[in-house]
Order: C-alpha cells, then structure tokens, then sequence
C-alpha cells in the first residue's frame, strides 16, 4: 500500500517541487552580488548535471552490475539499465544546453573547452553508444549481456569528470555548494532554493524513469505476442 | 539397463533475431550412436547442432548435453566436450595446418606428436605446411576433421560434412565414422539425404519447420 | 590464464607477420594521415610543433581503430569463432592475449608515427623521446580498452561502423591525458596527473576485461 501510494504520488510532488523551484529561483531569490539574474540559471543547470551524471548513469550502471552478476541477472535489471540510459541522454543535453545558455554572458562563447563540459559531452556520446549498441544486436541476452558491459565501461569515465575539475586548469566554477572541508558556500534563501531543486530533478527523474519503464513493458508485451505468432508460423510450415 | 541418453530435447526452442530456428524440438539421442540428422534448407539442422554444441543459447524449453543444463548449466565447459565441423571451415586462414592444429593441440593441452599422425590419418601431411587460405574445399574439411581427430571428443557434431568431398573423400569419412562410433563416440551429422553408405546404418532423424518430424532407426 | 594470453597472443602476431596487414596498410595509413593533419594546419603552420603531440594521438587513434577491427575480423571469419569456442579458452587469457598483441602493433606503429612527428611536425626529438614512456603507457591502456569494445561489436549488425561510435568518446580521456603528458614531456606543464590517469584507465580496463570478457564470449 505505501509502494502504490508513494508511485501515485511520486508525479504530484515532483510537479509541486519543479514548480516551487521556478517560483522561488525567479521571483522570491535576490540576484547574486557577482552574476546578477544569470544566477537564477543556477538553480536548474547543477541540479540537471547531478541527474545526469550521478543519479541516471549511477542507476543504469547498478542496474547493468546487477544483470551481470548471475545471483541477480533478471531481466527488470536490463530494463532499468536501459530506461535509465535512455533518460540520462535527456537530462545529459540538457545540461549542455542551460551550461551553453549560462556560459554565453558569462564566458562571452556557447561552448568553451572546459575540462567539464567537454568530459559531459563526451558522457552524452557514451550514453547515445549504449543506445546504439543496443540497436545492433537483436537477441535479447545478447544485447542485455553486451550493453550491461558498456555501461560500466561507461562509468569508469564518471571519476573522470569529477575529478577533471580539480586537476585541469577549466574556466567551469570549482565547487560551488560546499568547500573541500564541507562548509556551504551558498547561504539563505538560495540554498534553499537550491536544495528543492535538486530533489525535484532527482524526483523528476525517477518520474520519467516508471514511465519509459511501463512503456518498455509493454512494448516487450507486443514484442513477445510477435515471437509466438512467429513460431506458430514455424510449426505449421514443417507439417505441411 | 539402457544408458541415460547423451542428448536430451524436450519442446527445444530456438529464436535468433526474432525468428523461431527451432520451434520445438523432442530429440534423445543415445550414447555411442551414429545419428544423421536430414532436411530441406532451412529446416533447421545448423541450428539443431549449434544448440548441442553449446554455440547458441536455449530460448526456450529443456535439454542437457552431455549432462549438462542447456539453459542454466556453464556452456563453455559444454563446448570443450563436443568436436564441431562447420560448413564453412574451422582455422585461421593465415596460419598453415600444422600451426592451426598447433594452437588446438596447446589450447585443449594436448601432446604435439599426435599432429604428425591425423595430418597423415586424413591425407594432409604433404600440404601441413600450407596456409589454410590455400587449401581446397576438400582438403580444408580434411583439416577439420584432423582437428576433430585431436581432440577426441564424447560428441562430434558435423554439419554437411559430406560436401566438398569426392567419392574418395566420402569413403574415407565413412571409415572415420565407422572408426570413432566403435571407439565410443556419439555422432551427429547433418545432410540434404540420408547416408548413402552401405556400411553404416545411422539413425535417421528428419527435421523440417525446425522440428522432428520424422525418426527411423 | 596467463599460458592461453601467450597462446592467443603468438597466434595474433603471426598471423600479423604473416598477412603483413601492418606493415602494407596500416603504417601508410598512419604516415599519410599524419601528413594530412599537416596540411590541413594550412601553410603557415604546417611545421608548427606545438600541435605535434595532439595530431599524433589523433592518428593514433584512427589507427588503433583500424587495427581493433582487424583483430576481431581475424576471429569473425565464418566457422573460426565456433571452433575455437569449442576450445573452451579461458576468456581472462584471451582477453590479455588478444589486449597484448593489439598493443605490440600500436607501439610498433605508434614508435613509426612518433617518428613520423618529429620529422614533419618538428616535435623535437629529445622531447619525443622523453614522452616515450608515456606513449606507450597510452597506448597499452588503449589496446585494453579496444580489445573489450571490439568483442562488444563482433558480429553485430553494423560492427565496422559502431566500433568508432562506442571507442571514439571511451578513449578521449586516454587520448586527452596522453597529449598533455607528451606535451609536458616537450616542456610545457605538469606530468603526473596524466600518468595516473592512464595508469587509472589502463588498470580499469584491465581488470574490467579479465572479469567480464567472459560474459562477452558467452554472447
């Protein structure tokens, strides 16, 4: 009863949240003394980045080690890892798009050559492999099994990007929420702006992943109502 | 008390790119027989062998092979078991025959001596030097059967092994055949037709729509 | 383990001797992509050698490309993949056979191409070969990385064309840390976050390979 009342709810509050957002980044928070209204920009784009970097990638490759670990291979982990994959190449050009739109006024160019954004981008192709790869094998164990292995080889660059902050000289802002002996940066009404923000994206992201979950369902559904008329088919050829 | 059959089917399914290769096969096939599985193209008899080598995946239905679990049980061990002659040639076509048998004898750890032996058993010691790329149709199905020779497996599953061989060539299959069933082998091949062979008198299995539809003994 | 890599990789490099596939396609391939990338600097810097570093792993890159599918195509030849499976290979062993040949071509090609940039790009020599180190590092991590991603695309639909789309971002990192090693190697910048990025990439790989190659074979 609480898993159907939490599913029921997850799109109403995540709605609420989103919204709550957009109110209190617009019109309730002051501009920042530095960037002025640019800020506001700041309350999507690092939360769509944790989304797609952490929260989505992290989910389809749990899910693709799940698959590949015989004691919990099923095929719900292949669905997972794949909606996952597939939801995080949204929120991964997203975070292109409103880190573009921020650093235009801010860098004077749409796209710089920063460690950040280009390890993001290259994220994004990753991802859009994946869903290639999946595309070019039929067999379902064949394409679970392969495309479990990419994503995890897709992940060994997540640490990549972390850690491209700190060592690659990059025009990207440092750590913007908490310091490295975690004291908050952001104070106020903007953190706590900031905060709903990123729990509605991750909450928006879960919304999305039920979603292409239930579609992926029902696609196999009609999928496998194929495979039985195919061997219907099959049977009746070699009786006659 | 009759032997647990090496080969057990039951309702074997077999779905490759969302096609039914098998579509439900009832197959037992005992130990140290002689076993022609026949069929028009398509039938399903490359699919059937693949399947008991452990070279594509049940979709559906059960079998063991060689007592082992076709759906749960570890393939690769499966594999190592069975001697396999495909149709299309079995080498790296840029290695010469010895060295292909070379890599068999040193990947299953066979001794090396023996190579000398199944290249003269088969009629290739003159050519052991040869790349396989330059090796006929004929003499390239030699080589694999040398390699089946090497390995002296408990299944040898052959796939159209006939084709390629003159009157010579098929006569001396029948020998080997004859030979390795005595010695204790099962053996499955595939073929458009029964065997012709006055000698051998193989089970007869017939497959057609990627089922058993015919079984003669 | 260890007996099968030897195994697979003797097999792999002889028949490289043999086929001479990299002797008379690959190494040309190399020198007149590096030669484009010349030119395609345009006339006033052409010679500029600060470029040098990162127009050679560019063609490295598109030569280890080409050099991935060769080593898969070797196994993908109809009826040599079910035979040798049915050898039963331990796919740890395969894996570092098949990532050890695959690595002794790119430093051999890529020692060509090194060569190849300090005489047309103008690196200077005693940079390049203080980068040396590093270049082959680079490269070994590369031929671990492609040798799984070419078992990812063996005998799929597609696997010439999908191998670039899932190595190409996968190795911008290993390319990326190699550049600015060879770069630091030639006086400009640090050098040690580099190696351990490579090193990271190379040992990940590594390891990712020897436990999950199986389960590529098995598909």
């Amino acid at each position: 009863m609480i898993r159907q009342l939490s599913q029921r709810l997850l799109g109403p509050v995540t709605l609420v949240l989103l919204a709550l957002t957009i109110w209190l980044g617009v019109w309730v928070t002051p501009p920042d003394k530095v960037q002025g209204n640019l800020v506001r920009l700041l309350y999507v784009h690092p939360a769509i980045a944790w989304v797609a970097l952490y929260v989505s990638f992290g989910t389809a490759t749990i899910a693709s080690a799940l698959y590949l670990w015989r004691r919990t291979r099923s095929w719900v982990a292949d669905r997972v890892a794949h909606c996952a994959m597939e939801v995080s190449v949204v929120f991964i050009i997203l975070t292109l798009i409103t880190g573009s739109i921020w650093g235009r006024p801010t860098w004077g160019v749409w796209w710089a050559w920063d460690a950040r954004l280009t390890s993001t981008a290259i994220l994004g192709v990753l991802a859009l492999g994946y869903l290639a790869l999946r595309r070019a094998n039929d067999d379902p164990t064949l394409r679970a099994k392969r495309s479990a292995v990419f994503a995890i080889l897709a992940a060994i660059n997540v640490p990549i990007i972390h850690f491209s902050v700190q060592w690659w000289k990059t025009l990207h802002q440092g750590a913007t929420v908490f310091t490295s002996n975690r004291t908050l940066l952001v104070h106020g009404s903007m953190a706590w702006t900031l905060l709903i923000s990123f729990v509605g994206f991750t909450l928006l992201f879960f919304w999305l992943l039920r979603a292409r979950y239930r579609l992926e369902v029902a696609r196999e559904r009609v999928e496998r109502a194929t495979l039985d008329a195919a061997l219907s088919q099959r049977q009746r050829e070699g009786a006659l | 008390m009759a032997s647990d059959p090496l080969v057990h089917l039951v309702d074997a399914v077999v779905f490759t790119n969302g096609f039914p290769l098998l579509s439900g096969v009832d197959l037992d096939v005992a130990p140290s027989s002689l076993n022609v599985v026949t069929g028009a193209n398509g039938a399903g008899k490359t699919s059937l062998l693949r399947l008991l080598a452990g070279l594509v995946a049940l979709s559906s239905g059960e079998g063991t092979v060689c007592g082992i679990d076709l759906a749960k049980g570890d393939l690769r061990q499966l594999r190592r078991r069975v001697g396999w002659l495909g149709h299309e040639g079995s080498f790296y076509a840029d290695l010469s025959a010895s060295e292909n048998l070379r890599f068999c004898a040193t990947a299953l750890e066979r001794p090396f001596d023996q190579i000398d032996l199944v290249l003269e058993r088969v009629g290739l010691s003159a050519r052991a030097n040869t790349t396989t790329r330059q090796l006929s149709a004929g003499q390239r199905r030699r080589l694999g059967l040398a390699w089946l020779l090497l390995r002296r497996a408990e299944l040898w599953l052959l796939d159209e092994p006939y084709a390629s061989l003159d009157d010579q060539g098929r006569e001396f299959f029948d020998d080997l055949l004859a030979e390795v069933t005595g010695a204790g082998a099962t053996v499955v091949v595939s073929a458009h037709d029964p065997l012709r062979s006055a000698r051998l008198r193989p089970r007869a299995i017939h497959l057609a729509g990627g089922r058993v539809q015919g079984d003669r003994r | 383990m260890i007996r099968v890599a030897w195994l697979v990789a003797r097999k792999d490099l002889r028949i490289e001797a043999r086929s001479r596939v990299l002797l008379w396609q690959v190494v040309p391939f190399g020198a007149m992509a590096l030669l484009l990338s010349g030119l395609a600097l345009g006339p006033a810097h052409a010679g500029d050698s600060s470029a040098g570093p990162g127009l050679f792993y560019l063609v490295v890159l598109f030569v280890a490309l080409l050099m991935i599918n060769r080593s898969q195509v070797i196994e993908s030849t109809p009826g040599t993949r079910a035979s040798v499976a049915t050898l039963g290979l331990d796919p740890a062993g395969v894996f570092l056979g098949k990532a050890l040949a695959l690595a002794i071509e790119l430093w051999v090609t890529g020692l060509v191409l090194l060569a190849g940039t300090v005489l047309v790009l103008h690196t200077a020599l005693h940079g390049a070969i203080l980068a040396l180190p590093s270049v082959l590092v680079t490269l070994a991590g590369l031929a671990c990385a492609g040798t799984l991603y070419g078992a990812l695309t063996a005998g799929g639909e597609g696997a010439s064309t999908l191998l670039p789309v899932l190595c190409l971002p996968a190795f911008a990192p290993l390319l990326i840390a190699g550049e600015r090693s060879f770069s630091a190697a030639l006086g400009h910048g640090g050098l040690w976050e580099w190696w351990v990025i490579v090193l990271v990439a190379l040992v990940a790989y590594g390891g990712v390979g020897i436990l999950l190659y199986g389960v590529l074979e098995e598909s």
